[in-house]
């Protein structure tokens, strides 16, 4: 799931707009609370008369969703729009409306959605997935410093400096699972440099190649 | 045989009792200070490490403050390098560039995340890890290549370490790390603070792994107040009550404090040598150079 926050000052990107279209997100905005049918209901009524119509789209991110629900003669009108879901969405619907977007929401990353509202952060999208050997768990994403040999020596009792030893260190879960599992031969090893050339570039790929 | 190119590693090599310290360049153009600590402690350690933007604060560059430490006071230097603040290719020009200086012993470090520093929005790094870099200068020496098998033109001599923390709370991992470190090329060690001598018998144990040599960090305090600090302060180091408690008796009075200083990390420093296979202590202090002359002094006879 992409998770989002929505911007704390939000009305000051849209101040200048009359005609607004609002576009909220049924997948992952709507489980964040930051552009379900009720978020984009709250800000439609703040905005009241600049708003010239709103949707909801089951995944402003998929260009198909967009063609299938995202009518011309929806948004034809408006200044600008405000687009409540993550950068991905928010650059789809740019793109495909050629209209001035305003991202309502900052994006701030790929989690898991835990219990009791809460979020966290499980994958980078590196390109290059080594959660085999580290126990199921990213280090990538989930040591602060992305390290492939930890702990750092900011490890103390089990938890991050970086957190102020609030959050795990990862590379302690990391230990304990593979020692869990048997496979300890796996902290023996040299984890050697990565090559980062997998996400220094923007992606792209078609299916079937 | 092994390859010696440095004082330092010499000592090491001759089972001599070494001792080294630490000299941190600050944000500053003025080299005058660093200088005078370097002329101050060179009669008493092998070596001084220079810090490399420690705390991830910016401060003077590591390799510079290397070169003119050792040109202007005489003392090697034992030069920080952390992967925090630069990715491969500045790593590898970073080596070439300290070689050519003079800079014959490097310690690789991780570095504190950039959000602890003071400027704490700066983008971090880790292109590579500590071992990753380690494994890389390695192959540099051994090989004359870089990291992608690029040839590079001429002969490397130098040597690398890496940092161990004996205070590491579960102490397994640590080890584990420390002991790819060691596979990937680090011929020594040189360890966080420690006050409490069974943690630093235990570290070396376990490390169990063939030379690199092991230099336990101590750090001698100037005041009661530093003591406490250090204790409840830092994440990690628990300082002994007893010796908190001597220095606290002995506030106030600077010869006291010394006294205390001396007493309490001489015996330490005997017992590492009597009863572990520590290669030497690695000293650092804040405002306080003068007892790291005072208890190298002190304890000189245990030196061969
Ligand atoms: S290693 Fe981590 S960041 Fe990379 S793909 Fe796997 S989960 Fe994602
Ligand atoms: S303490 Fe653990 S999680 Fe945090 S930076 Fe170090 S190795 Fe990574």
């Amino acid at each position: 799931m992409i998770i989002t926050k929505q911007k704390p000052n939000l009305l000051k990107y849209v101040e200048n707009y009359d005609r607004i279209f609002i576009i909220g997100c049924g997948e992952c905005a709507t489980v964040c609370k930051t552009g379900g049918e009720e978020q984009v209901e709250a800000l439609s009524k703040i905005l009241g008369d600049r708003v010239i119509g709103k949707i909801v789209i089951e995944s402003p991110c998929n260009v198909k969703f967009l063609k299938k629900d995202l009518k011309p003669s929806l948004y034809e009108g408006a200044k600008a729009i405000l687009a409540l879901c993550c950068g991905i969405g928010a650059q789809t619907i740019a793109e495909f409306t050629n209209k001035e977007i305003i991202a309502g929401l900052d994006t701030l990353f790929m989690g898991e959605v835990g219990m009791k509202g809460k979020f966290y952060e499980k994958c980078r999208a590196c390109g290059l997935c080594i959660l085999y050997e580290t126990g199921g768990i990213c280090p990538i994403s989930r040591c602060a410093k992305k390290l492939l040999n930890g702990p750092c020596g900011g490890m103390v009792d089990e938890k991050c400096e970086v957190s102020n030893y609030s959050k795990d260190c990862a590379w302690v879960l990391i230990y304990k699972r593979l020692k869990k599992l048997g496979r300890e031969s796996e902290l023996e090893k040299i984890r050697e440099a990565r090559d980062w050339s997998t996400i220094s570039q923007p992606g792209e790929i078609t299916l079937g190649d | 045989m092994k390859r010696i190119f440095s004082d330092f590693m010499r000592a090491l090599n001759n089972n001599s009792f070494v001792f080294t310290s630490e000299i941190e360049p600050k944000k500053t153009v003025n080299v005058e200070g660093i200088v005078n600590i370097a002329k101050k402690l060179k009669n008493y350690v092998i070596a001084c490490n220079i810090t490399d933007n420690p705390r991830a604060h910016a401060y003077m560059n590591s390799i510079i403050a290397s070169y003119i430490i050792q040109k202007e006071a005489g003392m090697e230097t034992i030069c920080h390098m952390t992967v925090r603040d630069r990715n491969r290719l500045a790593l590898i020009s970073d080596i070439l560039g300290a070689y050519v200086l003079g800079i014959r012993n490097i310690l690789a470090i991780t570095g504190d995340h950039t959000t602890m520093g003071d400027n704490p929005s700066a983008l971090p790094v880790y292109d590579l890890d500590s071992t990753q870099f380690i494994k890389m200068v390695r192959r540099m020496i051994d090989e004359g290549v870089d990291l992608a098998g690029n040839k590079i033109n001429g002969e490397i001599k130098m040597h690398i370490g890496a940092v161990g923390n004996p205070n590491a709370n579960p102490l397994e991992p640590e080890i584990y790390k420390v002991r790819r470190k060691i596979m990937a090329g680090a011929e020594f060690i040189q360890t966080q603070i420690v006050f409490d001598l069974d943690k630093a018998k235990r570290f070396i144990e376990e490390i169990n792994a063939p030379p690199p040599y092991v230099l336990i960090g101590i750090f001698p305090c100037n005041s009661y107040k530093m003591a406490d600090f250090i204790d409840k302060k830092i994440p990690g180091i628990s300082v002994p009550a007893e010796y908190k408690e001597e220095l606290r008796r002995a506030e106030g009075f600077k010869d006291k404090i010394n006294e205390v200083n001396i007493e309490y990390f001489s015996e330490m420093i005997k017992e590492l040598r009597k009863t572990t296979r520590a290669s030497g202590v690695h000293i650092m202090t804040i405002k306080y150079e003068d007892i790291v002359c005072k208890i190298i002094e002190n304890v000189k006879s245990i030196m061969n």
